[in-house]
């Protein structure tokens, strides 16, 4: 009986396309605004997480000044951090894997005819683990290289391409570069990380040994910021509180005085940033599932009309020997298939949007089966519970008042 | 050769002192006051009368479609009136048939399926289905109109649709109500013809509510309600019956 009234059901669907199109347009906009939302929503975590993941997994951002945040540098008092402070840090600390001074300026390179509007980064080759960074040509500093403070670089991806042109990681290995007043080598590419989402290029930059930034660019000896790259599993917190100990000592501050730097942790960033987004996710996922709702009456509505419509048709069927079960059934079969239809419909429509959307908004894209196979759920679901009253309704009439029926 | 007087079958329809009371207290309607009335396997009945005389509440007592307030009605030695709407939905689906004035036909639903209609509620395999359901539209002349959505056919083809529906199951009694109200006195024609053929050839007993006294003339008995009762039922001895000359047009 059921497969017969299936059938029947479906007959009746394919007969009345256009109104069973509108009746469905609502939960089809519903589930795809629902699993849009929730898939650009992860999407976006993923975005903050990967950011975040490439500064350098387990990093402390050490900076002079009492500003939180990056860009937090403080006024002209405050003392700047020397090299010595990485190596006590290094030394004294347990738990820490290696710790990166690093000096930034911004500088126009000059090659091949070409130039370029960039930061040139002075650091050590622990920098390359601090920020996760590998070669994908040359080598590293050498130590003499290091300590003397030698005319060499490594570019990242976009300074060569700019410069040299060719394929990624190839060309300008070797070749000469123009910082300011001197000329360096580059010896290394490194391999690119891509864009890190939000307009961030995190390839646009040329790293030279710290003390060829402090003598041949910025002509001082400051170190603006300490990267400090924890052991794997290592605890933070612990870590955190035995450096800022420490650099209190070396900084020479009173038990009365604030901190003149902070820390910024990137895990603590991770988790809050992607902590954001992820109620930014819940909300809209919140507001799409109301539209859902609003699907689903539409359903209870448009079957509601239908009964009224067809209640010659049901009139004859209840004559010709319908069960009352199985109008029942009928018209129950008819909402559910399609409000899943709707369903059905909904997640193409969400995956083409989530596609193209993520793509213009420059995050990745995440299939989730979840929301997916939730909202394929909650449609049919809906189709029963808006379905049910109006073909309880049909299922109920009197045969003889509904064939009279004008 | 009166049927209703034929002694010696038990009738297919009894109804013995049937009564319908619609409405209560001072909007009491007494549609039918006491009916007694047998009728026979192959009869072809005519029931006649005016507006408001009771005959369209005989009618959908007789279909099982309604109950009677008091009374006994017997089909098939089945007693109707103690059956539940389920019960009643099971004995029209397997015994009877039914026309009606308006058509009533599936819209955007081709003839084909239309007819198969009763036998998907029977739960027929998709073979059976066509096969009877050719079977049917054939036997009321509308071969090559299976594809036909109701939009497409005249009204003569429509009721035609509506016929071969209510045969398709073999049923034992065919209702017809009003069934030429709607045509023309041309396609009403084809159309008595026609249940006049199958009453005939098949053997199906045909019950039909008219107030239109050329149509009635194809049944062989008519029964005339007036006022909520029987106040003639008189065998027909010479129905109409078709010009051999005729040449139908479909």
């Amino acid at each position: 009986m059921l497969l017969n009234t299936l059938f029947i059901a479906l007959r009746s669907i394919r007969r009345n396309l256009l109104r069973s199109f509108l009746t469905i347009l609502g939960i089809v906009i519903g589930v795809a605004a629902v699993i849009t939302m929730v898939t650009l929503g992860n999407g976006a975590t993923q975005a903050v997480q990967l950011k975040i993941a490439s500064l350098g997994s387990n990093l402390l951002m050490v900076r002079p000044g009492q500003r939180q945040g990056p860009g937090g540098a403080g006024g002209g008092s405050v003392p700047s951090f020397k090299e010595a402070d990485a190596e006590a840090i290094l030394t004294q600390i347990g738990g820490v894997a290696t710790v990166a001074p690093e000096g930034r300026s911004s500088v126009t390179v000059i090659a091949n005819g070409r130039n370029w509007a960039t930061t040139v980064t002075g650091s050590s080759n622990a920098w390359f683990q601090t920020g996760n960074w590998t070669l994908a040509a040359g080598r590293p500093f050498t130590d003499d290289e290091q300590v003397s403070g030698a005319a060499v670089c490594v570019i990242g991806e976009t300074v060569r391409r700019e410069l040299y042109g060719g394929a990624a990681g190839s060309q300008g290995l070797g070749e000469q570069l123009r910082i300011k007043q001197f000329s360096c080598t580059v010896i290394g590419i490194l391999a690119s990380k891509g864009q890190a989402g939000m307009g961030n290029d995190q390839d646009d930059t040329v790293l030279v040994p710290l003390h060829t930034l402090q003598r041949r660019v910025t002509g001082n000896r400051i170190v603006a910021t300490l990267l400090v790259a924890m052991q794997d599993g290592a605890d933070s917190a612990p870590i955190k509180n035995a450096l800022t100990q420490l650099l209190r000592e070396r900084r020479k501050l009173g038990d009365g005085d604030d901190d003149n730097f902070n820390v910024l942790d990137t895990q603590q960033l991770a988790e809050t940033l992607s902590g954001t987004t992820q109620v930014m996710t819940a909300l809209l996922g919140a507001v799409a599932a109301v539209s859902l709702l609003v699907g689903g009456i539409g359903i209870m509505n448009i079957m509601l009309v239908s009964v009224t419509e067809r209640t010659r048709e049901i009139g004859l069927r209840l004559a010709i020997g319908a069960l009352e079960r199985e109008v029942l059934l009928q018209f129950l079969i008819e909402a559910v298939v399609l409000s899943a239809l709707g369903g059905v419909a909904g997640i193409v429509i969400a995956t083409v949007a989530s596609i193209l959307l993520s793509s213009i908004m420059g995050i990745p894209y995440l299939f989730d089966p979840a929301i997916n196979l939730l909202s394929l759920a909650f449609s049919a679901g809906i189709g029963v519970i808006f379905g049910y009253f109006p073909a309880r309704r049909a299922a109920q009439l009197d045969p003889i008042e509904a064939l009279r029926h004008e | 050769m009166s049927a209703a007087q034929s002694p010696s079958a038990t009738p297919l329809i009894r109804l013995a002192a049937v009564t319908k009371v619609y409405g209560t207290g001072q909007a009491e309607l007494l549609a039918l006051k006491g009916i007694d009335l047998s009728i026979n396997a192959g009869e072809f009945v005519a029931i006649m009368g005016p507006s408001g005389s009771g005959k369209s509440t005989a009618m959908n007592i007789l279909g099982c479609l309604d109950t009677p307030t008091g009374g006994q009605y017997l089909f098939h030695g089945a007693h109707v009136e103690a059956l539940t709407r389920d019960q009643r939905a099971r004995l029209r689906r397997r015994f009877l048939g039914f026309v009606f004035q308006g058509f009533n036909l599936l819209a955007r639903t081709s003839a084909q399926e239309n007819v198969e209609l009763p036998l998907l509620y029977r739960g027929d395999s998709a073979e059976v289905r066509r096969a009877a359901a050719s079977r049917a539209l054939a036997s009321v002349g509308l071969t090559g109109w299976e594809e036909h959505t109701p939009a497409e056919l005249s009204g003569g083809q429509q009721q035609r649709v509506a016929i071969a529906r209510a045969i398709v199951t073999q049923p034992a009694v065919l209702l017809a109500d009003e069934p030429t109200g709607n045509l023309d006195s041309q396609r009403s024609v084809e159309i008595m013809e026609l249940l006049q053929g199958l009453n005939e050839a098949h053997g199906i007993t045909v019950l039909m509510v008219t107030h239109e006294p050329d149509m009635a003339a194809y049944a062989r008995r008519l029964v005339h309600f007036v006022d909520g009762h029987i106040a003639s039922d008189e065998a027909n001895a010479s129905p109409t019956r078709p010009l051999a000359a005729t040449t139908r047009s479909h």
